[in-house]
């Protein structure tokens, strides 16, 4: 860490507020790729080192041996107005992972799951996690060059999604439509935490 | 098709526990800061984080990511640090903290802006 780039990489001080979202989905459908199109920061990464029998390794010299797996996750930051930053992680969602997931869950305001219309069983694993931690989400499926283009309730049949789980196509490249598929994740969570108004 | 139940789980709010801060308080978005106090007797890997959080708040992942050490590690190590004075966890104060709902409205509010 250069000491000469510590001033740039600090939350502004009126900051006291963290919201974390978890950007979810399968191998290679974009997670990353989102994290960075939508960060204010070069995106972190981290690293996680999981015992096979799923516990995290608690220390500096914890043995980095057959019996454990790391797993790696990317993320970045949106300050937000002067007193709230929203963090972006990107998870991988394979089931041995779970470990992992419920320390990711806890406090997480909710989750937006990529998914890939090429491989849509890719993502099964990834919203049975997310449902098994009971965060609320939103999918967005990462619009890829020649993959098929399914009529929007073929893909949430084949997803088994709720009819008011919100469903978006993005091209994580692109700035604004990242945006967008955030926007209807936050929407998407202010409606079912607001008091419900029935007139 | 099967209908799946919809999550009505709330995600908990990790507050409270500031007078004996544990190890399980400290998330991934815990927001620190240093407090100042010298870092002279500090192991080596408590005075980088001590150092990097000398001029302002970040969280523990960044913490985490910046000195490439582990998020366990990173949580014992920045707990350790707040027990002992060197970290502040950064939170709102009582009057000044903001509901779920303001701060998702003001979540998408900014977001909107983003367009
Ligand atoms: N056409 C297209 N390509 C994309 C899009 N998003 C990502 N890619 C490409 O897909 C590949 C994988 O993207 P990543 O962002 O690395 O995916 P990931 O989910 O982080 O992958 P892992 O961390 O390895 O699981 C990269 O080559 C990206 O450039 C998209 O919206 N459209
Ligand atoms: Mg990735």
């Amino acid at each position: 860490m250069d000491s000469a780039l510590a001033s740039e990489i600090h939350l502004p001080d009126t900051v006291r507020t963290a919201v974390k979202l978890l950007i979810a989905g399968p191998f290679a459908v974009g997670k990353t790729t989102f994290v960075g199109t939508l960060s204010e920061i070069r995106p972190l990464r981290t690293e996680e080192t999981m015992t096979q029998a799923g516990a995290p390794v608690d220390d500096l010299t914890g043995a980095r041996d057959k019996t454990t797996t790391t797993v790696a996750m990317d993320f970045g930051r949106i300050t937000i107005g002067e007193r709230i930053v929203l963090y972006l992680f990107g998870v991988p969602g394979q089931q041995r992972f779970t470990p992992l997931w419920k320390d990711l869950a806890r406090g997480a305001y909710g989750a937006l799951i990529l998914v890939d219309t090429s491989r849509l069983e890719a993502s099964f694993d990834v919203i049975d996690l997310v449902e098994r931690q009971g965060l609320p989400y939103a999918v967005a499926v990462n619009r890829f060059d020649g993959a098929p283009v399914f009529p929007e309730s073929e893909v949430r049949e084949a997803l088994d999604l709720l009819p008011s789980t919100p469903l978006v196509t993005c091209d994580a490249r692109d700035h604004a439509s990242s945006v967008r598929a955030l926007i209807t994740l936050v929407h998407h969570l202010l409606a079912a935490d607001a008091p419900q108004e029935h007139a | 098709m099967k209908a799946r139940r919809r999550a009505l789980v709330r995600p908990h709010v990790v507050t409270g526990g500031r007078a004996h801060p544990s190890r399980n308080i400290f998330d991934l978005v815990t927001l620190v800061a240093g407090t100042g106090r010298a870092a002279a007797g500090l192991s080596p890997e408590k005075r980088r984080i001590a150092a990097l959080c000398r001029d302002g708040a970040l969280s523990v992942a960044e913490i985490a990511g910046h000195l490439a050490l582990p998020i366990s590690v990173t949580k014992v190590l920045v707990s350790d640090l707040v027990d002992s004075g060197h970290l502040s966890p950064r939170v709102p104060t009582p009057a000044d903290e903001p509901s779920k709902i303001e701060i998702l409205q003001e979540v998408l509010d900014g977001l909107r802006a983003r367009l």
